[in-house]
């Protein structure tokens, strides 16, 4: 596999975005209930913090902060951009279903109908190494759908 | 130059390496010859493991082959063969770090070794407090208002060891710090290093600044101070002439795998006097003289520390591992990778945006070298570094504090041995030249 098939465009363009980062700067909105979970991969160093906010049954918001490599961050902002407006259950099942790709060493293919622009980290399950990497901010959000729920 | 006759070790202990012997080295090492992800393997990652020449890997198999039987026990060939090349294996490592035969233990790794230094002081103080064991015991026993002062650069391993005997004996922790540029403040150093530090613990060689620490400077120290010295030899051992009578440490370890040998293999280095009152850790079989239904009578070092059955071939191969480093010259191999490291960091300290940690080009440094890359982090620089073949380490290192120390969580590390040539390291400078504009840094 190609670096650039890991790299993808989107995980590049999403480093760099970081859509949802800024926590301390985001107040949550009024009325909903709130999760945050804070996430270390003491490997690598990479770090987050996330919070969801949940207005009956609905995601309408993910904030973030973090540090860390490009797929790390790129998949924060990607879930952030993605979660809301989603119901829990629906998250918590996209959750699971990107787990299930990244966990399968690239024998489980990623569905965009499911995934969305998450699809773009398929080619990460092919590096032992990075998957945790990809799953830092998802693990963080279903801790914290957990305590918002 | 006069035409002598001298022995082939001793002509070659005078003539430097160059790629053209390098190249033949790494005929030796079957690993290297392979191809990642359809480039050339460039591995420049010797200092988390090196590879294994076939002489080692050979040794492990004639081992068996040919020889295995439990060690220390048993009167038939096998078993009495299995002892001479295991015993025979200690000697050699003895020799080459300038120790006795009875100062070599066999650890499992490096953090073994350190860590059976911590458990054996934590058992004195309780022989002591017991009443128990050599009138000398009470001289290395530890307790409240007692120090342990270890350094801001160690490897993890040589740090927890000592945080947990701090915590078993109720002795205090402290360390010496760095200044910005990664050195040790020897000035702070003569002030923490006082007549209540009872051990002092430091690496030889830095894992991540490839700094080499003043040894004998830091010994004076703790002479001065009446402290047990323990030497972290990972970096050191593999890579220069170390000797341990000469730097007058009381202790130190180093790991085979980080060698040329296997993986399994470690060596913790202990004064006679010191290893043979210490009280053991581990206990059972093969350590003892005399045992009842209460009690047990342990031998002198080495076996005193090598309960159970040993790490038999593993040892044999380090043997050879060794021999293989002196026949290549060990001075030879320094100098080799001293070149490497200044041309790594020469390269690096010239690519924009890359700061390179511990010694600036043209001061002393071990054929290693770790680095941040603005804007880029450092799995992410591992990634494009693998994707042209070349393996290196990213992370912490296991040195957090150092890092915290530097403002850093992880870096990446290119770490030459001596397969490797200055076109390995000219590839990797290239391919570190292309990261940042890959990750629109």
């Amino acid at each position: 596999m190609s670096l650039d098939q890991l790299y993808q465009q989107i995980i590049l363009d999403h480093s760099k975005a970081r859509h949802g980062s800024g926590l301390a700067a985001t107040a949550a909105p009024d009325g909903a209930s709130t999760g945050q979970s804070h996430q270390l991969n003491p490997v690598c160093g990479d770090e987050v913090t996330l919070r969801v906010a949940v207005d009956h049954g609905t995601v309408t918001q993910l904030a973030w902060d973090g540090a860390g490599c490009s797929i790390s961050m790129a998949s924060a902002s990607v879930l952030s951009e993605m979660a809301e407006g989603m119901t829990v259950d629906e998250l918590r099942s996209v959750i699971g279903n990107f787990r299930d790709v990244l966990r399968s060493r690239g024998k489980i293919p990623a569905d965009p109908e499911i995934l969305g622009d998450a699809a773009a980290f398929e080619g990460v399950a092919r590096y032992a190494a990075r998957v945790k990497c990809a799953m830092i901010s998802w693990v963080a959000a279903e801790d914290a759908l957990n305590q918002a729920a | 130059m006069a035409v002598v006759s001298t022995p082939t070790t001793l002509t070659r202990a005078l003539s430097a390496m160059d790629n053209a012997e390098v190249l033949r080295i790494r005929n030796d090492f079957p690993v290297l010859n392979q191809t990642v992800n359809g480039r050339p393997l460039i591995y420049l990652d010797s200092g988390a493991t090196s590879q294994n020449p076939l002489s080692v890997i050979e040794a492990e198999q004639e081992f068996y082959e040919q020889r295995n039987a439990a060690v220390h026990r048993g009167a038939h060939h096998l078993a009495v063969e299995a002892t001479e090349v295991f015993e025979d294996a200690r000697q050699t490592v003895a020799d080459f770090v300038g120790a006795a035969y009875e100062e070599i233990v066999w650890t499992s790794n490096a953090t073994e070794g350190l860590n059976v230094i911590s458990y054996a002081l934590s058992n004195a103080s309780l022989w002591v407090a017991q009443g128990r064991g050599d009138s000398r015991l009470r001289d290395l026993a530890l307790g409240p208002g007692d120090e342990i002062v270890v350094t801001e650069m160690e490897h993890h391993a040589n740090l927890i060891p000592w945080q947990e005997l701090a915590y078993r004996t109720g002795a205090t922790l402290r360390h010496i710090p760095l200044d910005d540029a990664g050195v040790l403040r020897m000035d702070e150093a003569a002030e923490i290093v006082g007549e209540r530090t009872k051990l002092l613990a430091f690496t030889h060689a830095s894992n991540v600044l490839g700094t080499i620490n003043p040894v004998s400077d830091l010994v004076a120290l703790a002479r001065r101070a009446g402290a047990l010295v323990v030497l972290d030899a990972c970096q050191s051992a593999p890579h220069l002439a170390l000797d341990v009578k000469q730097l007058d440490v009381d202790f130190a370890v180093f790991s085979g795998h980080k060698m040329l040998g296997p993986t399994g293999v470690g060596v913790l280095y202990g004064k006679q006097e010191l290893l043979d009152v210490l009280p053991p850790v581990l206990t059972g079989g093969s350590m003892i003289t005399t045992v009842t239904m209460e009690r047990a009578e342990y031998l002198p070092a080495p076996q005193r520390f090598e309960a159970g059955t040993q790490k038999i071939s593993q040892a044999v191969a380090l043997a050879a591992a060794v021999n293989y480093l002196t026949e290549t010259g060990i001075d030879r191999v320094h100098r080799w990778e001293s070149e490497l490291g200044q041309r790594m960091v020469a390269g690096l300290e010239a690519i924009d945006g890359v700061r390179v940690l511990g010694p600036a080009a043209g001061q002393d440094r071990i054929g290693l070298a770790a680095f941040d890359v603005a804007g880029v982090h450092a799995h992410d620089v591992g990634q494009f570094l693998d994707a042209r073949g070349i393996a290196v380490r990213v992370g912490h290192h296991c040195a957090q504090p150092l890092h915290r120390r530097l403002g850093l969580t992880a870096t990446t590390r290119a770490s030459a041995y001596l397969y490797n040539t200055t076109d390995d390291v000219d590839e990797f400078l290239d391919a570190v030249s292309g990261v940042r504009a890959y990750f629109r840094a």
